[in-house]
């Protein structure tokens, strides 16, 4: 009994030492941004490989996440004799909703846990380590241009998203479905708000950039440098930053829109 | 060299194309284009029962949006609801007397105020209060009112 409380305290402990070292590391990581103004090209490479080679999959799946929600929408508008609220439909769900947390989901996959692989590697090949005999700190040269690259690429990545999706909408709502046009637009436009839902939409795609990116390039930092240790943390940034991404979009959701 | 060119060039692109897609939504999915940042006066006006009027509903004149409503308050001395309405610069000819009342779109619509333009000299101006106004039509009350007077005449069963 008294063993299976220590075991649980011991676990409690190691979590918290874990999220205090976290966020050390994330105070070091930015205080280390500076330091990337003169060579603006180590940032450039990574929007590279972080956000322009996500691009694809992110295209691809607005496009049919919003061609989905043209359909069930419309299908459940139908009913009601409102297909014109198509158009707001699709727009709310995607700019509030789907776009900022299925971007992130997919960054989380698509480049958070190539972060995550890449930077394990480093440090399981003792790169890291031979950067700091050579008095490069590796956190200023590696992990700070790789954190702001993925904090730049993942709000332009749901903004594209977004974007696609709603033209998805369109596309299957007036093209395949038969919704007037005009209507689709123009109740979007009466009903989505610039400053309530656009600007909160990417506020939220900040913050799940600044956390997904946070995670993969800590986990990375501080897995256990062996193949093993690196496939573990790979995978722990996948599902942790998958789930942190989705608790703070509900707090997110529960500040910004409430009805009032 | 060459490749590093190119890295530079795509990132650039997809920047832009990040930059475009938001302007997108800004300009053609949301309200920005037709009711942006100009502002405009405020205007308040009491009803006795604004039924299910909520903020940022649509204020018109003839049916053409001219506003919207920004918030709504209750006056605890006159028991009403005061009911304030942001109305465009563009629009800023409407008589003293202009009077407002609360419609439904359709059946089951969202409710909405619509604005009747007087024939007084002098136009409404920032923090005006229009005073004449009829409230919304509560459906129960209708129903109310008509099954009273089905009992309240004597006829035919």
């Amino acid at each position: 009994m008294l063993n299976m409380v220590q075991q649980l305290g011991r676990f409690g402990l190691g979590f918290l030492e874990r999220l205090g070292r976290a966020f050390l590391f994330l105070l070091q990581t930015v205080a280390g941004l500076p330091n990337l103004l003169p060579r603006p090209g180590l940032v450039i490479a990574q929007v590279y490989s972080t956000g322009v080679l996500s691009l694809l999959i992110i295209v691809v799946s607005g496009l049919f996440v919003g061609m989905v929600l043209g359909l069930q929408g419309y299908n459940t508008l139908v009913k009601f004799n409102a297909e014109e609220s198509l158009g707001v439909v699709v727009a709310l769900s995607l700019v509030r909703e789907l776009g900022p947390v299925i971007s992130a989901l997919l960054f989380a996959g698509r480049a958070g846990s190539a972060l995550t692989a890449e930077i394990g590697l480093m440090k399981a090949t003792e790169q890291l380590s031979g950067m700091e005999m050579m008095a490069v700190d590796p956190v200023k040269r590696i992990i700070a241009p790789r954190f702001i690259g993925g904090v730049i690429s993942l709000p332009l990545l749901a903004a594209i998203f977004s974007m696609v999706g709603v033209f998805g909408g369109y596309f299957v709502g007036v093209t395949l479905l038969g919704v007037d046009s005009g209507a689709f637009w123009s109740q979007m436009q009466a009903k989505v708000s610039f400053h309530e839902d656009i600007v909160n939409g990417v506020i939220k795609s900040v913050v799940f950039a600044i956390v997904v990116t946070w995670i993969a390039v800590f986990e990375g930092y501080d897995a256990v440098p062996t193949s093993e240790g690196v496939s573990r943390a790979t995978t722990r940034t996948v599902v942790y930053a998958s789930l942190a991404v989705l608790a703070l979009d509900f707090l997110l959701t529960a500040l910004m829109f409430r009805e009032g | 060299m060459q490749t590093s060119r190119w890295i530079e060039i795509v990132v650039g692109l997809f920047v832009l194309a990040g930059i475009g897609a938001f302007f997108v939504l800004a300009m053609k999915v949301s309200d920005l284009s037709q009711f942006g940042n100009s502002g405009g006066y405020t205007v308040t006006a009491d009803f006795n029962d604004i039924g299910g009027l909520k903020v940022r509903a649509p204020v018109t004149v003839a049916g053409v949006r001219v506003g919207r409503v920004t918030s709504i308050s209750f006056d605890s001395n006159t028991y009403e609801a005061v009911v304030h309405m942001t109305i465009e610069h563009k629009y800023d000819k409407f008589p003293t007397d202009t009077s407002a009342r609360i419609f439904t779109a359709g059946l089951l619509g969202e409710q909405y105020i619509s604005l009747q333009p007087g024939g007084a000299e002098h136009y409404l101006k920032n923090g005006d209060r229009i005073k004449l106004t009829q409230s919304a039509l509560v459906l129960e009350q209708l129903i109310g009112q008509f099954l009273f007077n089905k009992a309240a005449t004597p006829g035919k069963p």
